[in-house]
């Protein structure tokens, strides 16, 4: 019979022991996925976030955004009614890391992309309690006056952030990558300009193009602002109305 | 089942001296560790049942079940190991104060309670009214409603974490005094040792 008192009485064979035991969990759960073609379910309208959306996202995370706000709606019928369709895998393929937080101090964000009117969004930045009196947000005014050139999140190269997320799969091409200071500039400029245009080559039409912030510098709120407002819009929903179950429609 | 082996062996290990409860109040510390300790692990694998998590998630309850586990298990077995090593380590007879012990071990106990209740209470309470409709099949609550009733809770919340906290500091003093007491001299003719720094 096997004795158990051997592993009780040498803690070096206890470790490999249980090291071995945890090896046996860890494998008959990970190595599955290595045979799996993808995990994720390609979705159209998916795409990499433009310059100054991954600035804005950038900021999310350094505010820590994510402690009280979740971006991921569950398919139950209350979530599916509250904050709008339920978040597919490929809506956060591109999230290194992925935002979908673990706790609502605040509501889901998922999909709060065109909710809000920007102008909504930089009061509400700026004074939550101006906009929703009951609200327990802290303010963050200052995101309004930091200018992004001068941003430790975005400042003198926003292409080495493209350059990071294309090194963990995020497909930007090297055209992406070199723009990114002049892209993520007319993103919060005049939508007209031949700057924009090119933007919107590089990544769809469906890009917005506007100053965020209403103000002439380009600053964080702008960043932020723009992020937000891509949250959960990417996916055209409509496409998929007819075919979806009941909870799926608002 | 791991977990509950563990709860189940340490609770155990005190059969035939359960008096200790009584007159040990770092052995109290380190029992209430381990009852803490089974409740939360208990509870996680509770609260991963899809019904469950339905409620539980995103909501206060987390939060509760998480500090059962961070401030019963892990701080309160901290604590008992810490008055238990301290007098070792520095070659201390015994403890500056059990007394003061048996005060960290309220305040610390009351302070986790009071906590972990008002986040049950809170979390079920937001889970409960995110998902609640009117009879007209509409969602009852916006979800500033449920920011607003959770104020109360969030306020005993930060009474129970001032226990704990109290309780902490009362430990660090008993420490203090219990390093800078002068071992008794049985050892006369040798010269006492320095406290570490």
């Amino acid at each position: 019979m096997f004795k158990h008192e051997v592993f009780e009485k040498n803690s070096i064979l206890l470790t490999l022991g249980i090291l071995i035991a945890v090896a046996i969990g860890g494998i008959v759960e990970i190595v599955p996925l290595f045979y799996l073609g993808s995990t994720i379910e390609k979705v159209e309208g998916v795409r990499p976030y433009t310059p100054l959306e991954l600035a804005g996202r950038n900021i999310y995370i350094r505010e820590g955004c994510y402690l009280c706000h979740s971006q991921m709606i569950r398919p139950l019928r209350d979530e599916v009614e509250r904050y709008g369709p339920y978040s597919l895998a490929a809506e956060s393929k591109y999230d290194h890391p992925f935002q979908w937080g673990s706790k609502r101090t605040g509501p889901d964000l998922a999909r709060v992309g065109g909710k809000y009117s920007d102008a909504w969004h930089r009061e509400h930045m700026i004074n939550p309690r101006g906009i929703v009196p009951e609200s327990v947000m802290p303010g963050y005014p200052f995101l309004a006056k930091a200018l992004l050139s001068e941003s430790n999140i975005a400042a003198n190269d926003m292409s080495a952030h493209l350059r990071v997320n294309a090194m963990v799969g995020v497909p930007y091409t090297a055209d992406m990558i070199k723009m990114a200071e002049t892209d993520m500039k007319a993103q919060a400029g005049d939508p007209d300009s031949d700057e924009a245009e090119a933007l919107k080559g590089r990544y769809g039409e469906k890009v917005n193009v506007r100053n965020f912030d209403g103000s002439p510098e380009l600053t964080e709120l702008d960043a932020l602002i723009a992020y937000l407002q891509v949250l959960g819009t990417m996916v055209d929903f409509g496409l998929y109305k007819d075919k979806a179950p009941v909870e799926w429609q608002r | 089942m791991p977990s509950w082996g563990g709860m189940i062996n340490g609770l155990m290990t005190l059969s035939g001296a359960w008096d200790k409860l009584r007159t040990d109040p770092v052995m109290r510390m380190l029992v209430a560790s381990v009852a803490f300790y089974g409740m939360s692990t208990f509870e996680g694998p509770m609260m991963s049942i899809r019904a469950v998590n339905q409620l539980s998630h995103y909501t206060d309850w987390t939060i509760g079940h998480v500090h059962s586990g961070a401030m019963g298990w892990v701080g309160m077995i901290s604590f008992g190991a810490i008055y238990c090593m301290v007098p070792w380590l520095w070659k201390r007879k015994e403890l500056y104060s059990l007394k003061l012990v048996s005060w960290h071990f309220w305040l610390a106990t009351i302070g986790i309670v009071l906590y972990i209740t008002s986040m049950w209470v809170s979390g079920i309470m937001q889970g409960l009214m995110w998902r609640s409709y009117t009879s007209l099949g509409f969602l009852e609550y916006s979800f500033i409603e449920s920011v607003e009733a959770m104020h109360p809770y969030y306020a005993i919340r930060a009474l129970g974490g001032a226990f704990f906290v109290l309780g902490a500091l009362v430990m660090v003093y008993n420490l203090i005094m219990t390093v800078k007491a002068q071992p008794k001299s049985k050892s006369a003719g040798l010269p006492a040792l320095e406290a570490a720094e």
